[in-house]
Order: structure tokens, then C-alpha cells, then sequence
């Protein structure tokens, strides 16, 4: 299975910064397709970050966030060589995760 | 003279000793890497389907917002590409439980939400959509207080397909 997102994660002093790249249409539901019907609405709702079995921030998103969608967090309280855990569920019910080593 | 043990009883300590050696070795390292998924169930509707920012405001925290100097949100004077405007949110405010942004002049102004537990920062980044010019407001939920920042985008060619 294709893996739908990109995580980087880097950890300076007791900081680490998260950034977070997945590939999705996030279709609004407002756009017509060359047909003139409207695409529905597919877009991501839940994205879960988890360190150490801890969720450390949840995004929960509309239609109205970016196609491929971009997202930047903080956390404290981690170190070079944790995992740290990303999944996403959209509104169709499809979903992707990925665990990713800090740097 | 050594007490002998029971049959039933040694198998009782087989079995207890065996259990902790399984459970002692699932420490850390050795529980396989799976991410736990994330549950759409805890996506809340009613606040992404208000068609109003007071409306919206209002099923996501209950409570009016005030204007804060202590939260900051970074937007364009002006978005060439109103399907990718890039947006941040931070705050010097204490205890930052959530971050909400809006964007007025949408269908539902609601745009995204975030959660914020402890030992997370009160800051994101992200992208939004904008169908127009129109405000954008970052929501800060600090000690169950909302407070907020707003900013006007103005949008050249709109982010919903025209």
C-alpha cells in the first residue's frame, strides 16, 4: 500500500518539532467536476500524533484545509531515536498511519 | 525436613511465573511498531457544519472568544492561490488546551481544529482553502477561556475552484 504521508521530526534540546505532509484531494464538495457535477466531499477528519502510547496532538480538519495537506506542531518531551506515530482517518473511512523515528 | 509441594500448586506457579515472564517481556522495544488509527468517531460535526463564525465559535467551545494581544496569527496580506494559503497560529498564553482557525467568508467557516494536550506547545502551522477575501481568525482555548486573533486574507483567485 502506497504511503500517503511524510513526517519529519527533529529534536533540539527538549523541544521537538513535528512536520507533517500527506497526500490527499480533501475535496471540499464545492467543486465541479468537467461535467458540471459536483465532486463530493472527501477530506481527511482525524489526524493522530502519538509518542511513547501518548496522543500529543490530534488535528481534526474540514473541508477546508489545503489539498495535501501541510501541519506543523511542537511537543516537549521527547528525544532522538523515539518513534513517533501519525494516522489519519478521512470521511469515506479510509485511513493511512506511519511510525517515524525522531532525529 | 523440606515441605514438598503440591501438585496443583506447582502448576499454579508454573503458570504465574510463566504469565510474568510474557508480560515482563512486552517493555518498551518489544511491542511491535504499530500506530494506533486514528478514530473518525471523535471528529465533531456540528462545529464544521455551522455556516456562521459566532454559530461555529459557539459548538466548538460553548463560550464567546475575546481579542488577545497573546495570540499571534501569521497570514498574507494577500493570497495569490486562494486553494493554499499558509497560516500560523501561536500564543504566550499559559495551559493552550486547543487551536481553532476560521475562516470567515467560507461555506463553513470552521476550517480546522486542534487539540493540544500537556507538554504540547500552543503553536501550528497548516494550509487552508480560501473561497475569497475574507477574515481569518485563530481561536486560542487557554484555562477554558477562548481568546483570539484576527487578520484579513485577501484572496486573489479563490480556493474553490474558481
Amino acid at each position: 500500500m502506497a504511503n500517503t504521508i511524510r513526517v519529519r521530526a527533529v529534536s533540539s534540546g527538549e523541544v521537538t518539532e513535528v512536520q507533517a505532509l500527506v497526500q490527499h484531494p480533501m475535496d471540499s464538495g464545492f467543486v465541479k467536476d468537467a461535467q458540471g457535477n459536483l465532486i463530493p466531499p472527501h477530506h481527511i477528519e482525524v489526524v493522530e500524533f502519538q509518542h511513547a502510547g501518548k496522543t500529543v496532538f490530534t488535528a481534526l480538519w474540514g473541508p477546508a484545509v489545503a489539498k495535501d495537506p501541510y501541519v506543523k506542531f511542537s511537543f516537549k518531551g521527547a528525544q532522538k531515536g523515539d518513534d513517533i506515530s501519525v494516522s489519519w482517518a478521512d470521511n469515506k473511512g479510509e485511513s493511512d498511519s506511519l511510525v517515524a523515528k525522531i532525529l | 525436613m523440606p515441605t514438598q509441594i503440591r501438585p496443583d500448586r506447582m502448576r499454579r506457579l508454573i503458570l504465574k511465573s510463566a504469565i510474568a515472564g510474557l508480560v515482563s517481556g512486552f517493555g518498551i522495544g518489544w511491542w511491535p511498531k504499530v500506530a494506533r488509527a486514528a478514530d473518525a468517531a471523535q471528529w465533531p460535526k456540528d462545529p464544521f457544519t455551522q455556516k456562521s463564525e459566532a454559530d461555529a465559535i459557539k459548538a466548538l467551545y460553548g463560550k464567546e472568544a475575546e481579542a488577545s494581544d497573546k495570540v499571534k496569527l501569521d497570514a498574507p496580506e494577500i493570497a495569490e492561490n486562494g486553494a493554499v494559503v499558509p497560516i500560523s497560529v501561536s500564543s504566550t498564553l499559559p495551559d493552550v488546551t486547543s487551536i481553532a482557525v476560521m475562516v470567515t467568508e467560507n461555506p463553513f467557516p470552521l476550517a480546522a481544529s486542534y487539540k493540544i494536550p500537556p507538554g504540547t506547545l500552543g503553536m501550528v502551522s497548516n494550509r487552508l482553502k480560501m473561497a475569497k477575501t475574507s477574515k481569518v481568525v485563530a481561536l486560542v482555548e487557554s484555562n477554558g477561556k477562548i481568546y483570539s486573533a484576527t487578520k484579513e486574507v485577501k484572496v486573489t483567485v479563490g480556493g474553490c475552484g474558481g
